[in-house]
């Protein structure tokens, strides 16, 4: 079964039309990279999947559920996660919370079970800590669990930031411009870290990058839009020689 | 060094040990009727405070109509206890009317936060300014509570025990649901809404839950107000009284329950000695009403987040999440993943 599908997708903002009859068949366990210009439409792709915005027209469906309409927290109880392309963590808080809030849907006690420090509520709480300090010992984040996460150097923010992605347990993470702002040897422990967590934790990764290298290294296959169109599709090989894509990236003449 | 068990049950040693305390002093006379009258406004404001800040500080909204609320339970508490409840019987079922006065402000809390949380932005303030005011009108205009008159005939039932219990009491259920999955998911939406959506947070639920919650700590402050007064009017829960609670919080510190402690006390405090020191020097009371807006200007200027803004007071935090507890679990975890793992 595809794992996500969406058909026709096409997004408005007003009279600019930023995605157009966008169309992706994500397989279990693929790793796909979209890339272009500023400005593509790429980010609002993420948009529309993780239901921030809703899409003009087209079809969503992940895990043969169709997605359109749902409200965003029950698409990623569904099992979708995503990170950003400006680090966006609970600012204030610590990075024990900030994956702690990750496990909001996945404990079911009720409000009043939680006010009256009923056994549910602190065994359920109980559990959730200690995953929660499991994840973070893998991205070796545990020592610095009290500390408010503002505080965090900036690439301990962005491991933060896929922590607490993973602790919702997707099974598609979305991941936007993950190497942005790190220097070429982040960039290098950035790749193995998604090659590693997609292994652990069984996941299908979609993933928007600027940095060729990132993408030409870990992605299967690559989608390129330009202003909300596809433009080329197919294996890293198959893009780099592709002269719509060097078009669009280096203007007409180039070709 | 404490010993564990200290550590454990400390807290609640005391807690135990103070509250025949709240019965035999004010009784014995060894504290006046006035600075029994203070405490017990004291222990009100904590109450308000915590439940404003449940909304302002905790979820980073604005509420500014939280009297109206406190006027619901108010009115509904004594309701039941002049004309339902039998009046022999009444300091029995006091507490039943205050619980009634919170639900009823509570249901009314519902009322406002669905259609208000529907929308993103500002209109929490707009619509408790109007709901305020609608308040205080349909009050005013119902003959039957005595309209504009007020309502009377309460008996003197809210006793420093009652206040005592009731902010223990709140203190325990609003410290369990800020450390809660709730709590911080109202937390993280202060932060960032989107993420928080994006993290798995069901943020509607969350706002609505925490605003009933706010609103029925609002009414249980009402009841325990109106069997203080023994008299209630809709002119005590105009938005002046909304702007009290305001300035409590925001002396008191941002989410933080110590903090609205803090601030409710130090607030009352200040206020009730200015009356005194006012008096003595022979100065219009008015000037008492400069001191509010004062302390705010200088708090913005000195403490934007005021004295505890987004920290706790470790006796409030839950064991669990103290250092030490955290760092012990720690250690535990690193020596069994070190065996079989290869991290990234």
């Amino acid at each position: 079964m595809t794992m996500l599908h969406t058909k026709h997708l096409t997004h408005w903002f007003g009279g600019l039309r930023a995605v157009h009859d966008f169309n992706l068949d994500l397989q279990p366990g693929e790793l796909v990279a979209i890339i272009g210009p500023n400005g593509a439409g790429k980010t609002t792709v993420f948009n529309l999947i993780t239901g921030v915005y809703r899409p003009t027209e087209g079809q969503i469906v992940f895990q043969g559920q169709n997605l359109v309409g749902l409200p965003t927290h029950r698409i990623i109880v569904g099992g979708v996660a995503r990170t950003f392309q400006n680090v966006r963590l609970f600012k204030e808080l610590t990075v024990l919370d900030n994956v702690r809030i990750a496990h909001y849907a996945r404990a079911g006690y009720l409000a009043w079970e939680a006010m009256l420090y009923l056994p549910r509520f602190t065994r359920q709480e109980a559990q959730i800590r200690q995953d929660t300090l499991e994840l973070l010992d893998i991205f070796d984040l545990a020592d610095l669990a009290e500390t408010v996460s503002r505080n965090l150097p900036y690439g301990q923010q962005r491991r933060l930031e896929i922590a607490r992605a993973l602790a919702t347990r997707p099974t598609l993470l979305l991941l936007d411009e993950p190497a942005a702002g790190m220097n070429p040897a982040e960039v290098e422990q950035l790749m193995e870290t998604i090659l590693w967590i997609r292994r652990q934790f069984n996941l299908t990764i979609l993933l928007i990058e600027h940095q060729m290298r990132v993408v030409m290294g870990i992605a299967e296959r690559i989608k390129v839009l330009d202003f909300g169109q596809t433009i080329a599709d197919g294996t890293p090989a198959e893009i780099q020689n592709h002269p719509r894509v060097i078009e669009a990236y280096l203007g007409v003449e180039a070709v | 060094m404490k010993s564990a068990f200290w550590k454990r049950w400390g807290l609640l040693l005391i807690l135990v040990t103070l509250f025949p305390l709240t019965i035999v002093l004010p009784q014995s006379g060894v504290i006046n009727p006035y600075i029994n009258l203070v405490l017990k406004y004291v222990g009100i404001n904590i109450i308000l405070t915590i439940s404003l800040n449940l909304v302002n500080g905790y979820m980073g909204e604005f509420s500014v109509g939280h009297a109206g609320f406190m006027a619901i339970g108010a009115y509904a508490a004594s309701i039941l206890t002049v004309w339902v409840f039998p009046r022999e019987a009444g300091a029995f079922f006091f507490p039943l009317a205050l619980i009634a006065g919170g639900v009823a402000a509570g249901i009314a809390g519902l009322g406002i936060a669905v259609p208000a949380f529907r929308t993103r932005g500002d209109y929490l303030a707009i619509v408790t300014l109007a709901f305020n005011m609608i308040i205080k009108s349909v009050l005013e205009n119902m003959e039957v509570i005595g309209g504009p008159r007020g309502f009377m005939g309460m008996e003197k039932l809210t006793s420093l025990a009652w206040v005592y219990v009731c902010v223990i009491v709140t203190l325990f259920l609003a410290r369990n649901y800020v450390f809660s999955n709730f709590g911080r998911g109202v937390l993280s939406l202060r932060e960032d809404e989107i993420a928080s959506g994006l993290v798995s947070v069901n943020t509607r639920q969350v706002k609505v839950l925490t605003f009933v919650f706010s609103a029925f700590l609002a009414g249980i402050a009402g009841g325990l107000f109106a069997h203080e007064l023994q008299f209630i009017n809709p002119r005590s829960f105009t938005i002046l009284k909304s702007t009290d609670m305001l300035v409590m919080v925001y002396l008191g510190g941002i989410g933080s329950l110590g903090g609205s402690v803090l601030g409710a006390t130090v607030y009352t405090l200040v206020l009730e000695g200015l009356r005194t020191v006012l008096q003595q020097f022979g100065i219009s009371q008015e000037w008492r009403l400069v001191v509010a807006p004062l302390m705010l200007i200088l708090l913005m200027i000195f403490r934007p987040r005021g004295i505890m803004g987004l920290r706790e007071f470790r006796f409030l935090t839950p064991r669990d999440d103290q250092p030490e507890m955290l760092a012990e679990q720690r250690k535990r975890i690193k020596a069994a993943s070190r065996i079989d793992e290869v991290s990234p």
